[in-house]
């Protein structure tokens, strides 16, 4: 048997300062990724720091900010009064999650560290640089079909799976970060690193930071957001394909266009030059197209996932044209 | 205590399953579930090569792992007999024949300690190179002998090749369809004890008869020793049909270790040991007058077996039965791969036959702009198309109408791609479908106590079907008394020779011994014969009754319709509405019956839709193996689903008049589904899933 040390932690302090510079050992929020992959042999951690006990877990007004702790659980956020009425991208995007019952459990932070679920990745059998550094990428060659198109490197064709970090990078959400340096914050999307060569340095943070809060600043009044979620089957499966927006539209001008597209990249993927193309612009199906497109310039689809270039590109234009509307 | 009065019957009754309350507390025990005393476990070292020798194995260094009891591999593992079946001959040569084939056994004191030793088990290979590749133009594709179940490989009737070239109308394409995994809940699972010279072996079977006649042979044991017990199955879909590892490697290591050992199998490894659909390539060639009636029909099929067994699915064999043509031809091919073995799977043959025979069929009313309903209508069969021989009933026809009917196909506009509804494409589509009613020897034992109860034991299995609660009403009907009386006992070898749970034979096979034994003993009962203390039994074995049936076409048929919405820009298919309409003998059990058509169905639709078992070639493994990534119908997927019988009496078939409906369900959705999305989209989908990403690339 895989034997581990657990333990609960007091306060944030402790719970850095034991995993902070222990590379044996791993926070552990609902588990809902983490221990899957312990099952598999992937994760074999040393000892895992409980943090469900820190007081982390409630949604809260920060002046003109709305603060998530990281331990707010899926369900929570989701159901939450003041994301439904002022981030209801955010509340869509949590419940096209997974399942009810792992809502329940899978916490924020969590959610935004979780693993890319790349089937070369999740079997220790067979190689992958991002578990094995250096051993090869054979998704490139093999099965690849929902894998990225967008920020890839020949090292690594992964996605992030989180639909919740996508409406996040649409909501220009700061993550509240603590590690033995004490506490600081960064921009959602600069918590993760290009793929380059080293896809197993996911995160930009250093080993042993704690994810401890979101912070998200407020939306234009007159602002329109969605999720729109694109997957094989109904219900309970990751998506092929994945839009947040946020529209604000001023006499048949985009006054204000945020995209963050996921399931196509390493990481939600901030689709800045769609952005720029649209601002200032006509909120038209055509300009929603031609932004799409000089978006989807960057893509290099793979033999089996080149339909997700028009997919996306599709999808972008359905999502911007019904918030227009 | 009287036994004069009659009970009212209740077979045409919905009772509601008879273990229903033991599933839903948590009483009912499956095999992984029975507490044993000093019991151990087993964990498979899969090979990670797919074809090879192993040349070594660390023996030393796993038995020094904490709790690790023993090592089971080809040096030290029981001599085995060939029972028919090379992919239970484990540990007996230094062979691989697929990645993920058992090269050894760790046995433990607990599953945790059984696993990581297995996990740590080091394994020197010499590999071998290989080809795991299906393709439908692979050069070592060959006709084998017969097609699975023993059906012959090739029928040819009249000249297709002339017929086809005066045909006014000619409809030629290649339908694919990919492997597809079984996938029940409930994973594999055996235990085998020893005591007082016999073996029990816990398993999760669809045939506890089967195995222990297999186990017998395998080993060598005297007849008499082995009994397999499986009380309730999780879910099998044909996946426990015939023995498979999990039960082998118990024995093995029972005996080896002297204690009770148990062999559960994790989701990824039932993707290489227990069967799977292989997947198919089909040819269709129609020749059709301008009014669209056949006089051509041609069906080739494809598909892939491994090295260790030549398993061939009988897709063809659809086109057999269908549609009346003068000139008829069916064919199967073949190819042997460094793959796992493919075996029975949800309505083998019929499932994937059916899409292409039944896709070709819409494809060739379009061609003659003639109705898909009446198409098939005016090439309904009177005696079975390729054997000329009578059928005992064939009710095609009144399925066809009835289901147009109540799916409300009347006023259809058959244009494709003209029904746009804000980001939906919707369309319409339908199918045909049969499946064989067989029946396969069985015995069955009627007691009744004193004290006015009655126990019927036979060799059944429930997997999930209500077997259990219809055997119930069968047997209480026969013996006149009511169904809370009698107590069906059943999933065990020792009550004698029983079919298997599958090809929809079951409730046929089981009830007649049931019926006539039970009959017997209420005759006995009510001519004055005494009941001693012990009770009174009366037993029945079909076999000879089996060989005395006439020469008749013995099917259940049916009709499917679909309605469909795909996405204009993302190319999600939704099925809000599917209607089945059967001619299936008698319904024992409405509720059930319903249940197990609704089951079917929503196979179809994930067969249609989601479920594709994704091999990288390279590896020769099944990438997709868990349940994350292979995608199975979930509630959501799944919209209205109606279901209706047509009156089906056939004297022709077994005592209770049953064709049996566990498979039907599921033959002709996929090709419904994929008709009403060319209905939606004007895309023909010859290949499935259909997904999104086929859509995409199709056009939409």
């Amino acid at each position: 048997m895989r034997e581990f040390a657990y333990a609960r932690a007091r306060d944030v302090d402790a719970a850095v300062s034991l995993v902070a510079d222990n590379p044996g050992a791993r926070y552990l929020g609902g588990g809902t990724n983490l221990v899957d992959l312990m099952k598999l042999g992937i994760e074999r951690p040393e000892l895992l720091v409980d943090v469900t006990g820190l007081p982390l877990d409630e949604v809260t007004e920060d002046g003109d900010l709305l603060r998530i702790g990281a331990l707010v659980r899926n369900s929570d956020l989701a159901a939450h009064p003041l994301v439904r009425d002022r981030y209801p991208v955010l509340s869509q995007a949590v419940l096209n999650g997974a399942s009810g019952q792992l809502r329940n459990v899978a916490t924020t932070g969590g959610n935004l560290v979780q693993r890319t679920r790349c089937g070369y990745f999740t079997d220790p059998t067979k190689p992958c640089n991002k578990r094995m550094p250096g051993s090869g990428c054979p998704a490139i060659e093999g099965e690849h079909h929902n894998l990225a198109i967008l920020g890839a490197s020949d090292h690594c064709v992964a996605t992030h799976p989180s639909d919740l970090a996508v409406a996040l990078a649409a909501l220009d959400a700061r993550i509240d970060v603590q590690d033995l340096a004490g506490p600081h914050e960064l921009p959602l999307e600069d918590l993760y690193r290009p793929v380059g060569d080293r896809p197993d340095l996911e995160l930009t943070i250093r080993d042993g930071a704690l994810i401890t809060g979101v912070a998200l600043p407020p939306l234009p009044p007159d602002a329109r957001t969605t999720y729109r979620k694109v997957r094989e089957r109904a219900s309970y499966a990751f998506a092929i394909a994945a839009v947040a927006a946020v529209l604000v539209v001023r006499d048949g001008l985009v006054s204000d266009v945020r995209i963050a597209l996921g399931a196509v990249a390493s990481h939600p993927w901030r689709a800045r030059i769609a952005e720029r193309e649209l601002r200032g612009g006509p909120a038209t199906a055509a300009a929603f197209e031609a932004a799409a497109i000089a978006e989807l310039d960057a893509a290099r689809p793979l033999r089996d996932n080149a339909y997700k270039v028009p997919l996306v590109r599709d999808l972008v234009v359905a999502v911007l044209t019904e918030l227009a509307r | 205590m009287t036994r004069t009065w009659q009970a009212a019957p209740s077979v045409g009754h919905p009772l509601t399953r008879v273990e229903g309350l033991d599933k839903v507390t948590g009483r009912a025990r499956y095999a992984a579930d029975i507490p044993l005393p000093g019991l151990v476990y087993g964990w498979v070292v899969p090979a990670t090569i797919p074809r090879g020798r192993v040349l070594g194995l660390d023996v030393a260094a796993t038995l020094a792992m904490p709790g690790v009891l023993a090592v089971l591999h080809q040096h030290n593992a029981p001599r085995l007999t060939d029972a028919g079946d090379a992919t239970l001959l484990l540990f007996q040569d230094d062979r691989v024949a697929h990645r993920g084939d058992p090269v050894a056994l760790v046995i433990a004191d607990t599953p945790e300690r059984a696993r990581e030793a297995a996990e740590r088990t080091a394994v020197d290979y010499l590999p071998e190179p290989h080809d795991a590749a299906f393709r439908a133009d692979h050069p070592r594709l060959y006709e084998p002998d017969h097609v699975n179940p023993r059906l012959p490989t090739v029928t040819d009737k009249g000249d297709v090749e002339a017929a086809l070239a005066g045909a006014a109308v000619v409809v030629d394409h290649e339908y694919r369809t990919p492997p597809q995994h079984n996938n029940p809940m409930e994973p594999h699972s055996g235990t085998a004890v020893w005591a007082d010279g016999r073996l029990t072996v816990y398993d999760s079977t669809q045939h506890a008869y089967g195995m222990a006649r297999t186990l017998t042979k395998l080993f060598g044991f005297d007849p008499g020793v082995v009994r397999v017990v499986s009380e309730h199955v999780g879910g099998g879909f044909g996946a426990k049909g015939l023995t498979r590892p999990d039960a082998v490697l118990a024995v093995m290591a029972a005996t080896l270790v002297g204690r009770p050992v148990r062999v559960t199998m994790t989701r990824p490894q039932l993707f290489p040991l227990t069967g799977y659909r292989t997947p198919t390539a089909q040819r269709i060639r129609l020749g059709a007058d301008r009014d669209g009636r056949l006089v051509a029909v041609e069906h080739r099929a494809s598909s892939q077996t491994s090295r260790l067994l030549e398993f061939t699915e009988q897709s063809a064999s659809y086109s057999r039965v269908m549609y009346a043509a003068d000139n008829l031809r069916t064919s199967h091919r073949v190819v042997a791969l460094d793959v796992p073995t493919p075996r029975w799977m949800r309505a083998p043959g019929e499932a994937p036959g059916s899409f292409a025979l039944e896709s070709a069929m819409d494809e060739l009313a379009e061609a003659c702009g003639v109705d898909p309903v009446e198409l098939r209508l005016r090439n309904d069969a009177t005696t079975e198309p390729a054997t000329g021989e009578p059928f005992s009933s064939r009710r095609l026809a009144e399925c066809l109408r009835e289901g147009a009917r109540r799916f409300g196909w009347a006023d259809r506009d058959p244009r494709p791609a003209a029904r746009r509804d804000g980001r939906w494409w919707r369309g319409t589509g339908m199918a045909g479908a049969h499946y064989p009613a067989r029946a396969g020897p069985t015995v069955a034992h009627a007691t009744a106590f004193p004290d006015g109860g009655y126990v019927v034991r036979v060799g059944a299995a429930d997997i999930g079907t209500g077997a259990r609660t219809v055997l119930t009403q069968l047997a209480a009907d026969a013996l006149e008394v009511p169904v809370g009386v009698v107590r069906l006992e059943i999933g065990d070898s020792d009550f004698g020779r029983a079919q298997v749970a599958g090809g929809s034979m079951g409730t046929a096979s089981w009830s007649w011994p049931v019926v006539t034994a039970c009959r017997d003993l209420a005759h006995r009962l009510a001519s004055g014969e005494r009941l001693p203390p012990e009770g009174l039994t009366s037993t029945y074995d079909s076999t000879e009754a089996l060989r005395a049936l006439g020469a008749f076409a013995r099917y259940a048929f049916g009709a499917h319709f679909a309605e469909v919405a795909v996405d204009a820009a993302t190319g999600e298919v939704r099925v809000p509405r599917l209607t089945g309409v059967y001619a299936v003998g008698r319904v024992v059990n409405p509720l059930t019956a319903r249940s197990q058509l609704i089951g079917g169905m929503t196979m179809g639709l994930s067969c249609a839709l989601l479920e594709e078992s994704i091999m990288d070639a390279r590896f020769g493994d099944f990438v997709n193996h868990n349940l994350a990534d292979y995608h199975v119908a979930t509630n959501a997927d799944v919209g209205e689903l109606d279901v209706a019988f047509v009156d089906d009496p056939d004297d022709e078939l077994n005592p209770s008049g049953v064709k049996g409906l566990g498979e039907i369900g599921i033959v002709g959705v996929p090709a419904a589904i994929a008709n009403a999305v060319w209905h939606a989209t004007g895309v023909r989908q010859r290949e499935l899933p259909i997904g999104p990403a086929r859509t995409i690339t199709s056009g939409q």
